[in-house]
């Protein structure tokens, strides 16, 4: 027992010296993982929309090369991004542009780095979420839209990817709760998150084990308000159960000027 | 006989080696009631889904105003936007509200303004009996009250002709009588309309001529009275005679 109440003084003496690190690192974790998923289901969407523009035989030529080509570049483009991990994905750009541009070209910001490691990566995994998600929609929603004259850029942001993407938001939180977690591989290239705080504060006083304890109490507070807040949204995004009657003024008027029909009139019209 | 609005000709269309249509030629003229009977599998509503593009025709031509629609490089969309269409499985937006539903191609097809578009909307709405329902979304409605609104979104974009691919086939009984009366009202009032159906009592009633398809073919067509009453073709017969016996 004395063991715990060790462990309970351990983690409040650390927490009254580094309580701003750690939350300042949470607080870079949750705005990294934020922002990359946001970016992250942008990528998944524009490729859900360039994967499936439509061609047929009576198309020229040109055309059908380049929809091929674009599809062939996404599959590449989720294969290579969803086959290798992240935190090599981090060192493999952040230090393969100033090498390849001779240091023309560096990142001058750690949070530029750190987005858009984690938003491509993201992207891969949403990229095929969003496949899922538009194969999931009716084709009927498709051919609806068509045919009233939408061009397939309107039906895909209008009518398909609102539907999918409510398909698909229990993925979508997936994605986010897994970012807050493993964007702790960022330390690598040196950005400091919630865990890069853990190696940094123990590097200093080695009491690895309390600050462990305080991370694992940390990433679990952070998991847990997401997926509350993220079943919340989609209860949102599933609008009101029930809808208003609107009752239009001919059938108000109606009900009022013909007194011997009007019970069995407003019935007809109104329900 | 008005002006010749759509005319099909030598249409033909193979899924691999089945030959869903063979040969087929017909025309629409201004205010033309065409009703399209024949059995299952007869390549009626492969006709429809030929005529505004949503199936690649092999062969033939779709005339529209006598420029072809099947030529390479065609602009479909702004085609199919003046040529509207009616779902066996209704097709309403499911993310959007019934108003929206028949706002959202005036919009952003027709770039018209939403005020404008939901006074015309409102207009059609009110003509299928769906006024009241502006805020209910399609999961919320009755299947005749989603086929009513699907009218009212093809209506809307305002088409010189409107195809109906078997619109009452998927409907509770009790919900066939309210649609068939909506397109009563719009034959009646001049519309150009192709319809599939299943319906003889309605093809009788309301069409200006009927086309049986048998296998594929046009087998045969005329006026309402003449096919039903006086059948040349002896599939004609055969398949009206089980229609009876139903």
């Amino acid at each position: 027992m004395d063991r715990f109440s060790q462990l309970g003084t351990d983690m409040a003496k650390l927490w009254s010296t580094y309580s701003s690190a750690y939350l300042g690192g949470m607080l870079s974790t949750l705005g990294l993982a934020l922002i990359a998923t946001f970016i992250g289901c942008i990528i998944g969407l524009a490729c859900g929309i360039l994967n499936t523009i439509p061609y047929s035989k009576n198309d020229p030529l040109p055309k059908r090369i380049l929809l091929k080509a674009i599809r062939v570049i996404v599959r590449a483009y989720v294969e290579i991004f969803r086959g290798t991990p992240m935190v090599l994905q981090a060192v493999f750009i952040y230090y393969g542009l100033p090498y390849f541009s001779g240091n023309a070209m560096r990142f001058d910001s750690l949070w530029a780095a750190a987005i858009l490691v984690v938003s491509i990566n993201t992207g891969s995994y949403m990229a095929e979420s969003v496949r899922g998600g538009i194969i999931s929609i009716d084709p009927g929603q498709t051919e609806g839209a068509k045919a009233i004259g939408m061009t397939h850029f309107q039906t895909m942001v209008s009518i398909i990817l609102p539907q999918a993407l409510r398909n698909i938001m229990p993925q979508i939180g997936n994605n986010f709760i897994i970012n807050i977690k493993d964007t702790s591989v960022m330390f690598i290239i040196g950005f400091t998150e919630f865990f890069a705080f853990h190696r940094y504060i123990t590097g200093i006083n080695a009491m690895y084990f309390p600050s462990a304890a305080i991370e694992m109490i940390g990433y679990l507070t952070m998991t847990l308000a997401s997926s509350f807040l993220l079943r919340l949204l989609e209860r949102h995004m599933d609008g009101a159960d029930s809808y208003e009657l609107v009752t239009s003024d001919k059938l108000v008027m109606a009900a009022g000027t013909y007194r011997s029909h009007s019970g069995t009139k407003e019935k007809e019209g109104v329900q | 006989m008005g002006e010749m609005i759509l005319e099909v000709r030598h249409l033909s269309k193979s899924f691999g080696k089945h030959e869903v249509l063979r040969d087929i030629d017909f025309s629409v003229s201004k205010g033309d009631v065409t009703s399209v009977i024949g059995a299952s599998g007869s390549g009626k509503s492969t006709l429809l889904r030929c005529i505004n593009l949503l199936e690649t025709p092999s062969g033939g031509e779709v005339l529209f105003h006598g420029q072809n629609v099947t030529g390479r490089g065609f602009k479909a969309p702004s085609y199919r936007a003046r040529v509207g269409m009616v779902f066996q499985s209704f097709n309403l937006f499911n993310n959007l509200t019934v108003l929206e539903n028949c706002t959202i191609g005036q919009v952003k097809v027709l770039k018209k303004s939403r005020e404008k578009a939901r006074e015309s909307a409102m207009v059609y709405l009110e003509k299928v009996g769906m006024a009241p329902y502006i805020n209910a979304k399609p999961r919320q409605i009755s299947g005749g009250q989603k086929q009513r609104v699907a009218i009212a979104r093809a209506l809307a974009m305002e088409p010189e002709i409107l195809l109906f691919d078997e619109p009452t086939s998927a409907l509770d009984p009790e919900m066939v009588g309210e649609v068939l009366e909506v397109m009563k009202d719009l034959a009646r009032e001049g519309m150009t309309m192709v319809v599939v159906t299943h319906e003889m009592d309605f093809a009788r009633d309301v069409s200006s001529r009927i086309i049986f398809m048998d296998q594929g073919l046009i087998a045969e067509e005329g006026p309402p009275d003449q096919l039903f009453n006086h059948p040349r073709s002896q599939r004609t017969r055969e398949f009206l005679a089980r229609f009876r016996e139903e």
